[in-house]
Order: C-alpha cells, then sequence, then structure tokens
C-alpha cells in the first residue's frame, strides 16, 4: 500500500470562529526531510496536526492515495510534550505493535531490538512516566519508529532538550531519512533547520510564505517576514 | 488473577444451592423473639432432617407473605386475621399449637397507676386518663391488633402525643419504651428475654383477655402450587406432637414458664 | 447501662474460639459482598470508560443519569427488587426471593453506579491525556477502551473499593429482600440490627467491630495484591 502522495488543497483550519491556518496548497511525496519554520503561533503545529489527520479541517481537502485512515496506518506522530503512557520503557515501545496484533512476547522482542538502536536498553523496566525530558522524547521517536512509518511527523521534538539529546535525536532522525523514512519537522531551531532539512516549509500568519528547498530558502527568502524571521527580529 | 476470580465467583454460587430438604415459615417477632425456635428448630432438624428457614416480621406482613406465595406455612396469633386468611383461601386450615399472654410493662414509678387495674382494658383506661406516654408496635402484628382490641374495649380513642406508635418489631419497640421510660404492651417472652429494661418494670398481667393463642397454616398449595406442602403437613404433625408439647411447657426463662401447649388432636 | 467491656470481652471470645455462628455471618457477608462487587465491577468498570471514550447522542443524559442513580436510596432499591421477586412479582417463578442470590442483586443494582461514576471520572481524565497519542496510533476504539481501562488501573481500583465500602455496610436492602433468616441470610449488618432491636447491644458491638475489622482487612488486602504502596507506579 503506497500512501504517497499527500495532497492538500486551500485547506483550512479552524477552532471556534478563529482561523488557525489556511488555505494552504501542498503536495508531499514520498521521499524527502522537510522542515517548517515559522514564529509562534504561525500554524506550524496546527499543519502537522492536518496532515496526520489529528486535526479535521474546516474547509478543502487533505487527501492521501488511500483514505485517512487507512493511510494512518504508516504514520507516526511525535508530540511536542511526549505523551507517556503509565506502563514500563519496554511495553511502551510495544504497545504499537501489540496494536497490530503481535503477541505479547512477540511485541517485546521486537521492542527490546528498537531499543538497542535507540540507546534506551538500560531503561527497558523503567517506569516511562518518570523518565528526564531526552529520554522521552528517545522513547516517543522508538515508539514512533519501531512501527516502520513511512512517514513521521514531529512537531517541535528537541524543544526543551540539552545539547547532547539534541545531537542524538538528529542522528536518529537523519538515520531513518536514509533508511527510508519520509520526515516532515516543526522547528524553531534554524541551525537545526540547516542541518537536517531538504526542504522549508515557511509559515507565517497560518499560510505558507515559503516552499523552497532549504539553500534557496537561507539565501534568498522571497518574504518580508521570512527574512525577518532568519534575521532574528521579532516577528508579529 | 482472572482464572482465580473466575473459580472464586463459581464456587460462591455452587455454594449457594442448599442440598438438605428446607421450610420456609413466616413467623411473628414475638414469637422470634422468645427464644423458643432456638429450642425448636434444633430438635426438628433432628427428628425431621427439616432445616426451617424463619422469615420473623410482624402478623400483617406474615399474612401478606402467605398471600403472596414467598412462604411455605406462617404461625401467628390473630384469629381475626387468621380467619380473613382462610376464608381469602390462603391457607388449608389453622392449627392451634400454643398461647402465651400479653403484659403491661411501664416505668417503675408507674403514674398512670396500672399495677392497681382491675382488668386489661382498664389498664389502657388508666394510661390514657394519665395521657402517659405509650409506646406501640404499630405495625399490624398480632400484639398490635390486640392492643388495638383492648383501647377499643376501654372506649379510649387513641389521640394526642402521648401516643408513639414505633413501626417496629417486638425488641425494637421495648427499646424504644425503654429510652422514653414509657408504657409499652408486650408478650411476656420478649419482656423476659429482653436486655435493655432500663428502668421498666412488669406491672399488670392475668387477666385472660390477655391470653395470645397461636395458631400455625400451611400455605393453600390450589393458591401456590409450588409450596412444600408435605413438609408443611410433616411439620404440623410435628408441632402438635408430645415431644413438642414437653419441650414448649418447659421452656423457661429466668425459671419463668412462658407457652402453654394446648394443640389437640381430632 | 450495659457493660461496654463486657460486651466486647464477649465478642472477643466468640472471635478467637472460631464461634461457629459467628462465622457463618461473616463468610455470608463476605460471599455476597464480593460477589456483588466482582458482578458490579464487571458491568461498571467498562461502562464508565465506554462512556469517557465513545461519542453517542445521548451521552450527556446517560452521565447525569448515572451520577443521578449514585443518589438512589439504598432501601428503595431492596423494595424495588423485592416486588420484582416476590412469587406474586413478575420474576417470581425463579424463587429468589430470600436467597444470598436476591441480596446479590440488590447490592449490585446499588454500587453499579457509583463504580461506573468514579470509573467514568478517572477513564475522562486519562483520556484527555491519552486521546491525540491513540488517535495518533489508530486504535481502534475497543483498543482505546483496553489501553484506558489497563493504564488507569489504579483508579479503578478506587472504584471498586469504594463499591465494596458501600455494599459491606449496606443493611436496608439486604434486609428487605434477604428476610435475615438465620443460617441463610442473615449477615454482619442484618445481625447488628436484629440484636440491637433486640436490646442485645453488647453483642451488636461485638458484631460491629468485626464488621469494621473486615472492611479494613480487605482493603488492606487488595492494596498489597494491588502493590498501591509501592513508588507511585502503576
Amino acid at each position: 500500500m503506497v500512501i504517497f502522495p499527500l495532497k492538500m488543497y486551500e485547506a483550512t483550519a479552524h477552532f471556534r470562529k478563529k482561523r488557525l491556518v489556511g488555505p494552504v496548497d501542498i503536495t508531499i511525496e514520498a521521499e524527502g526531510f522537510t522542515i517548517v519554520m515559522g514564529p509562534n503561533g504561525a500554524g506550524k503545529t496546527t499543519l502537522l496536526r492536518l496532515m496526520h489527520g489529528l486535526q479535521r479541517s474546516s474547509g478543502g481537502t487533505v487527501e492521501w492515495a488511500v483514505p485517512q485512515a487507512k493511510a494512518r496506518e504508516k504514520q507516526a506522530y511525535v508530540f511536542q510534550s511526549p505523551i507517556m503512557m503509565r506502563r514500563k520503557v519496554i511495553d511502551s515501545i510495544a504497545y504499537p505493535l501489540r496494536l497490530r496484533g503481535l503477541s505479547v512476547s512477540t511485541a517485546r522482542k521486537n521492542a527490546r531490538e528498537c531499543a538497542d538502536r535507540f540507546g534506551l536498553e538500560n531503561l527497558l523496566d523503567s517506569w516511562a512516566p518518570i523518565l528526564s525530558g531526552g529520554e522521552k522524547q528517545k522513547l516517543s521517536l522508538a515508539r514512533a519508529l519501531v512501527i516502520r512509518p513511512d512517514i513521521l511527523f514531529l512537531d517541535e521534538p528537541c524543544a526543551n532538550l540539552d545539547g547532547r539529546a539534541i545531537r542524538e535525536i538528529e542522528k536518529i532522525l537523519l538515520d531513518a531519512q536514509a533508511a527510508g523514512t519520509r520526515i516532515v519537522m516543526s522547528t524553531h531551531d534554524m541551525g537545526q533547520a540547516r542541518r537536517l532539512a531538504q526542504d522549508i516549509i515557511f509559515m507565517y500568519d497560518g499560510k505558507i510564505h515559503e516552499h523552497t528547498s532549504v539553500d534557496a530558502f537561507f539565501t534568498a527568502p522571497t518574504t518580508k517576514e521570512a527574512q525577518a524571521f532568519i534575521n532574528g527580529e521579532i516577528v508579529e | 488473577m482472572k482464572r482465580l476470580f473466575g473459580t472464586l465467583l463459581a464456587a460462591m454460587l455452587i455454594a449457594s444451592t442448599s442440598s438438605a430438604e428446607t421450610l420456609r415459615m413466616a413467623v411473628t417477632t414475638s414469637f422470634y423473639n422468645s427464644g423458643l425456635s432456638e429450642i425448636l428448630l434444633p430438635e426438628i432438624k433432628a427428628d425431621l432432617g427439616l432445616d426451617i428457614q424463619l422469615i420473623v416480621v410482624g402478623t400483617g406482613q406474615a399474612l401478606r407473605l402467605g398471600e403472596a406465595g414467598d412462604v411455605d406455612a406462617i404461625l401467628v396469633h390473630s384469629r381475626a386475621a387468621e380467619d380473613k386468611f382462610l376464608d381469602a383461601g390462603y391457607g388449608t386450615h389453622r392449627r392451634e399449637i400454643m398461647y402465651n399472654d400479653f403484659v403491661f410493662i411501664g416505668p417503675s414509678d408507674d403514674p398512670a397507676g396500672v399495677s392497681e387495674a382491675s382488668s386489661a382494658a382498664d389498664a389502657f383506661l388508666a394510661i390514657a386518663n394519665a395521657t402517659a406516654t405509650f409506646v406501640s408496635r404499630g405495625d399490624d402484628s398480632g400484639t398490635h391488633k390486640k392492643e388495638q382490641s383492648l383501647w377499643l374495649e376501654a372506649g379510649v380513642n387513641v389521640e394526642g402525643d402521648w401516643y408513639r406508635a414505633a413501626g417496629a418489631g417486638m425488641g425494637a419497640t421495648l427499646n424504644v419504651a425503654s429510652g422514653m421510660n414509657a408504657y409499652v404492651f408486650s408478650d411476656r417472652a420478649s419482656w423476659l428475654n429482653f436486655g435493655n429494661k432500663g428502668a421498666l418494670e412488669l406491672l399488670y398481667s392475668g387477666d385472660p383477655a390477655l391470653f395470645n393463642q397461636y395458631a400455625y397454616i400451611p400455605v393453600n398449595p390450589a393458591r401456590w402450587p409450588h409450596v412444600r406442602e408435605g413438609l408443611a403437613l410433616t411439620l404440623e404433625e410435628w408441632l402438635v406432637s408430645e415431644k413438642a408439647a414437653e419441650l414448649i411447657n418447659g421452656y423457661t426463662i429466668n425459671g419463668a414458664h412462658l407457652f402453654t401447649f394446648n394443640a389437640t388432636h381430632p | 447501662m450495659i457493660s461496654m467491656q463486657q460486651g466486647f470481652w464477649d465478642a472477643w471470645k466468640l472471635i478467637i474460639t472460631f464461634d461457629r455462628d459467628l462465622y457463618e455471618i461473616v463468610f455470608l457477608s463476605l460471599k455476597v459482598t464480593v460477589s456483588a462487587v466482582i458482578i458490579a465491577s464487571v458491568v461498571g468498570l467498562p461502562m464508565g470508560a465506554f462512556l469517557a471514550v465513545f461519542r453517542f447522542k445521548f451521552r450527556r443524559y446517560v452521565i447525569a443519569a448515572l451520577n443521578a442513580l449514585m443518589g438512589l436510596p439504598p432501601v428503595v432499591v431492596g423494595l424495588f427488587v423485592y416486588m420484582l421477586l416476590s412469587r406474586a412479582g413478575p420474576l417470581g417463578g425463579f424463587g429468589l426471593l430470600f436467597s444470598p442470590i436476591a441480596m446479590i442483586i440488590a447490592q449490585v443494582i446499588i454500587i453499579v453506579p457509583l463504580i461506573a461514576s468514579i470509573s467514568h471520572q478517572a477513564i475522562r481524565d486519562l483520556w484527555s491525556e491519552y486521546h491525540d497519542l491513540l488517535i495518533s496510533m489508530n486504535a481502534t476504539r475497543i483498543q482505546r477502551v483496553k489501553a484506558l481501562l489497563w493504564d488507569g488501573k489504579r483508579a479503578l481500583l478506587t472504584a471498586v473499593l469504594a463499591g465494596f465500602g458501600r455494599a459491606i455496610g449496606e443493611v436496608g436492602a439486604i434486609m428487605i429482600v434477604g428476610g435475615n433468616i438465620e443460617h441463610a441470610t442473615r449477615v454482619l449488618t442484618t445481625a447488628i440490627a436484629l440484636e440491637t432491636g433486640k436490646g442485645n447491644f453488647a453483642f451488636a458491638m461485638g458484631l460491629g467491630l468485626v464488621l469494621i475489622t473486615l472492611a479494613m482487612l480487605i482493603n488492606i488486602l487488595i492494596h498489597i495484591v494491588g502493590k498501591t504502596e509501592r513508588a507511585s507506579t502503576w
């Protein structure tokens, strides 16, 4: 089953009467690493949620190549504040596999292997909710990638982490992308964007102002808001 | 863990089905409180292999349980109500077993002068005239009906704060009277067995009008086919036997004799 | 005034000499209440979870009704069950009146709203935490309910305990539908009522002590089994 491409056509999202995002037009193909940037309140999170189906569009269309529910089988999402289940680390990673019908022992076996790759092997029996911030995000990533998704969404995953944790996570993401996972991630950190992105979506006031390759964005932004953002000015 | 609960539940449900022969009988609180059933039931079990399940309620409710077919037989002490029950076809027949008597209980200082009464009706009149606090069963029981018939005989229309209807069994009513240091009309057995006498005393008894006849009535199988008619009749025979006579006549509380066996064999 | 000391001592003697009548009453109390709690939990816990997770048309009214039913006076439930189970009533053919099963039925009706309500509250809170995650993972609605019930088991245990507490101390309904028959449907609460009514305060108090101790022991036992005291895990 191929879920790509994702086509959003004049998609909007509202909360009560307020417009959060839109109208936006994007196409997401199977390859690549896209980073979504923009000032606070620009609608980055909402855009990601629209793509993943966590937010219903109030207008326009958001369509994968297969129905939304089926498409989500091959997607994963990492939240800005990690959502931890009240279980052990190993069971947290195993959970998405259990949802797909694997037995407890098989799921745990796979979870163990996955944990090794993420450096979580010493924490397997720890209680998930009491891990440190960095450990929780690594766990969220492990949990997301254990099902080998076709596309991974991340909402500012490194927002509250220290340098070492950030480095570890960025490595994991690049490895995943190299292994074929499409990545769409939002971030504030321009350095991170430069390190990871292949193309940039710049958002402002709920609309997509720019969507170009990473080099083109940083050397020659076309809108003044984008330029101001790159310069480090506060963009209202 | 799930399995443990499962087997536990199954065991409990299985254990709830009894295997011995059982008979359900509604009896009055007065009878139960006398303690006589504790003597009789084990003997019945030993002689007949019969487990008697006693539902202890007032006469009124005992009769209603019989009407609804929720018991197999009743043992009550209110002739008028019993006759009505039989006329309506709820019982097969009535068999007199024994009698005890009612007594007047009241505060030891006896403000209404009940101890000097010349008869039961006279005692009630005295209480009404003195408007001394009186606690009644108020529960449509044999005792309550007897009390009402005596008020009627005394020509008293009970009205006023001094008359308190407890709406309860004999023990509970005695409790209330003890708590209020009031007059109360009770059967002798319940009084003797009562554990919280406080400042109350037995003030008057002996009037033949106070005799209290107990009768046994099997519920009519024509009306309720499921009742254990055979067992009910077996029990009846035992209750009118020599052995029962001995046990009933010989039953005493603190040396005081309570019931007089008076069953006849036609 | 009756001697309380004598009463306590009498009661204590009954307990340590394993008095047959006393222990028969204790065992019956446990049998009735534990059965009722098990059945009510099987019904009420998932009910609460379903209400928290599934959106359907009359959901608000059902939740309101559930909360209202918590205030149902137990003795009224007893009356209602009595009328149902009496031979003269619609379910009389089963001959269940004045049996432990009738008592279990009455208690189940009384505690299901309580257990379901607490379960619903707890699951609702947990659901708001897990909502985005479970949707993102494409969990079916049944899978969501299972995850919530499992992860929320500590709070659900509170619901079960609350149900147990309510049931073990209940006296009105089970008196009415059980008939307080000696050796058959007499439990701790109804025995206490009976003995108090007879004026045997001492013995009644002894029974009361046993009841309190029993309730506390069960609570401790459940805590040990659930290991709720060890850190703040699960």
